[in-house]
């Protein structure tokens, strides 16, 4: 532990290099965590096939790619694709588990990830497939700092998508409804809103986010049909420290956690970077817990 | 005996089932649990491709011919949804239900691992292909035999390729990235072990997690830290990562070596990105072994082409194997009493397509070397052990800015 840092010492620029490296990690998680804050805080549900649905996004691009389509154009298309899939999945499944407890939600997101795995193993086969973006890398500072390019468009991707999407809930109609219904979704029906729609589209709003992320990782990395895991820990993570009503919030802790994720596995160890995640949740909970409880003293 | 005893009628009855004359071949049950779903399905399917291909070759050829008898060879599978709890509950059902004698083993360690102490209880033999952690053959089991070579020498060849093109082998730093799974980890043992003996320096040693989708952090260290070899192990997605990662972050290594590159298909999916990357196998289709029954390597080769429309992956070859070392052992044993056919797998020497099989008081196969394949424009090459180069060994990889 100590001699990988004393690697930064002798070797400034990794520094640069890990801490680079983390927040474009990071950007692709956030992505995903946009997703996942919504569908929560909208729907009230705990959306667990979250890291299905970005390894779904990431198949439609690979097929592009074997079709013949320009890689980069599968950034779009998945999201499209996806945000079909997203308002099936809704209609079909997600709907029935709305107005429940957050329990079941989370047993049929469960059992939709399954399914989803299952399904992908079946039509696309368990091997691990990757789809080479032809881009190449940036180096900076003699070869020791490299940005591929494909993580640098998903961190601008990133980005603009969670400035369009605070915009959009802000000032589009769509968007006031969605906020309206996540408020107090009776009274948004009493108003005239059509709250099923509105949960659809913020389904599939979600699917769309989550497909936008996952063509960017199977650029950036690999997939295979069992990948969805980390990238579901990984929103979800992202959404409890940042809450569910705050764009900018998820954003900076998709970057912060990519951030600490690289560091942390380059100083302890790559074996305890995801226990490093855990860690810091759990720390980050309590702590929350502990102010909360101080709060309420107050109040008191 | 008694088992003996109990199979000949099982065998009687299956034969009064099927409207059979009376000097038709018996038939001889094998039993394999192989991950058909799950997260080693292809790998899986590759085992059950290879254990089919062997069952019908053999019968094509009249089956095996025990104590004068002709049998023919069939087996029940049953997926393990790459689930080891899965796999030993279904092996015990072969066991117990299907009254199955002789077992096939399982694809990967893991699996392995679960299923061995079901068959030992049961005094079945298993004779699997794709369980190589050399852990399983420390645990005294009398029943398992691997026909293929263990961990500790999946990448001895290029730690000895390492020490060979250098000066001093004790200068060399090593870097390993290895996950935390008891296959690699049991590779990872084996390197360590190399390296002591050439005196060669581990500089950096990461357990890459299971669930790992990002290899940046110990790249960032080897970019830094310049080791002369680089060794990687982590099955398919392992080795798909690393070098999609390291062409990325342009990480340069003079030497390069993985396990898995083959069926992760390396030099099919990343072009360019793969070249000069040793990988190691335990079999290729240009190795000069022959058998009787398949030919050459190479015949098997195209035998499995052209029935799977596929190029054969050692998986599958060292699946055939399995069910020819059972066949040589029904042979010998004369006998298809499971204690009998034991005691003739003990002392099978035999040469197969797929190498030289004789099994040590552990049941692994010591007579089979490993080979490391290069990535050379495109191709998978033989480059060791010399015996069977194909090439010379293209070394020192060139930097990302010459390639």
């Amino acid at each position: 532990m100590l001699d990988n840092l004393l690697l930064f010492v002798q070797f400034p620029p990794l520094a640069v290099d890990v801490v680079v490296n983390g927040l474009l990690i990071g950007a692709i998680f956030a992505l995903a965590a946009y997703g996942m804050a919504l569908v929560w805080g909208v729907l009230n549900i705990v959306n667990v096939v979250q890291g299905e649905l970005v390894v779904l996004g990431g198949y439609v691009t690979f097929l592009l790619v074997q079709w013949g389509m320009p890689p980069l154009i599968g950034v779009p298309v998945s999201a499209l694709v996806m945000f079909g899939v997203g308002w099936v999945l809704y209609r079909a499944i997600v709907f029935r588990v709305v107005d429940r407890d957050i329990f079941i939600s989370i047993l049929a997101t469960f059992g939709l990830a399954i399914l989803i795995q299952q399904l992908a193993n079946l039509s696309f086969g368990a091997d691990v497939r990757s789809v080479d973006a032809g881009l190449g890398p940036l180096h900076f500072l003699d070869g020791m700092v490299t940005v591929a390019w494909v993580k640098l468009i998903a961190f601008v991707l990133a980005l603009v998508a969670g400035a369009s999407l605070w915009f959009f809930l802000r000032h589009a109609r769509l968007g006031q409804a969605i906020r309206a219904t996540a408020q107090n979704p009776r009274a948004a029906r009493i108003l005239g809103i059509d709250t099923g729609r509105v949960y659809a589209a913020t389904y599939a709003l979600n699917a769309a986010l989550c497909g936008a992320a996952g063509s960017l990782a199977v650029m950036a990395w690999t997939i295979h049909p069992y990948m969805g895991l980390p990238y579901t820990v990984r929103s979800f993570m992202v959404v409890v420290v940042a809450g569910v009503g705050n764009v900018g919030a998820v954003v900076a802790a998709g970057l912060g956690l990519g951030a600490l994720e690289n560091v942390a596995g380059f100083v302890l160890g790559t074996e305890f970077q995801i226990a490093f995640v855990f860690a810091l949740m759990v720390t980050i909970l309590v702590w929350r817990h502990l102010r909360a409880a101080r709060r309420r003293e107050h109040l008191k | 005996m008694r088992k003996g005893l109990f199979s000949g009628i099982f065998l009687g009855l299956v034969l009064l089932a099927g409207p059979v004359a009376a000097d038709d071949p018996g038939v001889i049950r094998l039993g394999a649990a192989v991950s058909l779903t799950g997260k080693y399905s292809s790998n899986g399917a590759f085992t059950r491709k290879g254990y089919d291909l062997a069952v019908e070759k053999i019968n094509e050829a009249g089956g095996v011919t025990v104590a004068g008898k002709p049998y023919l060879l069939q087996i029940i599978y049953y997926d393990d949804e790459s689930t080891p709890a899965r796999g030993a509950q279904l092996v015990e059902r072969l066991i117990q239900q299907d009254k199955v004698q002789f077992v096939l083993g399982p694809y990967s360690s893991g699996l392995t691992e679960a299923i061995a102490p079901v068959t030992e209880k049961y005094g079945v033999p298993m004779v699997e292909a794709n369980g190589a952690a050399i852990s399983l053959f420390r645990k005294n089991y009398r029943y398992l035999f691997a026909v293929l070579s263990t961990t500790d020498e999946y990448l001895r060849g290029a730690i000895d390729i390492a020490a060979r093109l250098s000066a001093d082998p004790s200068k060399l730093r090593v870097a390993m990235a290895f996950e935390n799974d008891p296959f690699s980890q049991d590779v990872r043992e084996g390197v360590l072990a190399d390296m002591k003996r050439h005196g060669m320096k581990a500089v950096v040693d990461d357990k890459l997690p299971p669930e790992l989708n990002d290899m940046s952090a110990t790249l960032s260290k080897v970019k830094a830290l310049r080791p002369d070899l680089l060794l990687i192990s982590g099955h398919d997605k392992g080795a798909s990562l690393a070098i999609r990662q390291m062409a990325d972050q342009r990480v340069n290594v003079p030497m390069l070596a993985l396990t898995h590159c083959d069926s992760a298909r390396i030099a099919e999916n990343f072009g360019p990105a793969a070249e000069y990357a040793l990988c190691a196998a335990q079999w290729a289709s240009t190795l000069t072994y022959e058998d009787d029954l398949f030919g050459s390597a190479s015949d098997y080769a195209r035998l499995y082409e052209e029935t799977y429309g596929e190029v054969a992956p050692y998986q599958a070859a060292e699946s055939s194997a399995a069910v020819q070392v059972y066949a040589d052992a029904f042979a010998r044993a004369k006998s298809l009493d499971p204690e009998d056919v034991r005691q003739a797998l003990t002392e099978t020497a035999m040469m197969t397509f797929y190498g030289r099989i004789e099994f040590d008081e552990t049941g692994k196969n010591v007579a089979k070397p490993m080979v490391l394949f290069q990535v050379q424009d495109g191709n998978y090459v033989v480059v060791y052990p010399e015996a069977f180069a194909e090439a010379k060994i293209r070394w020192p990889t060139p930097p990302w800015g010459e390639r």
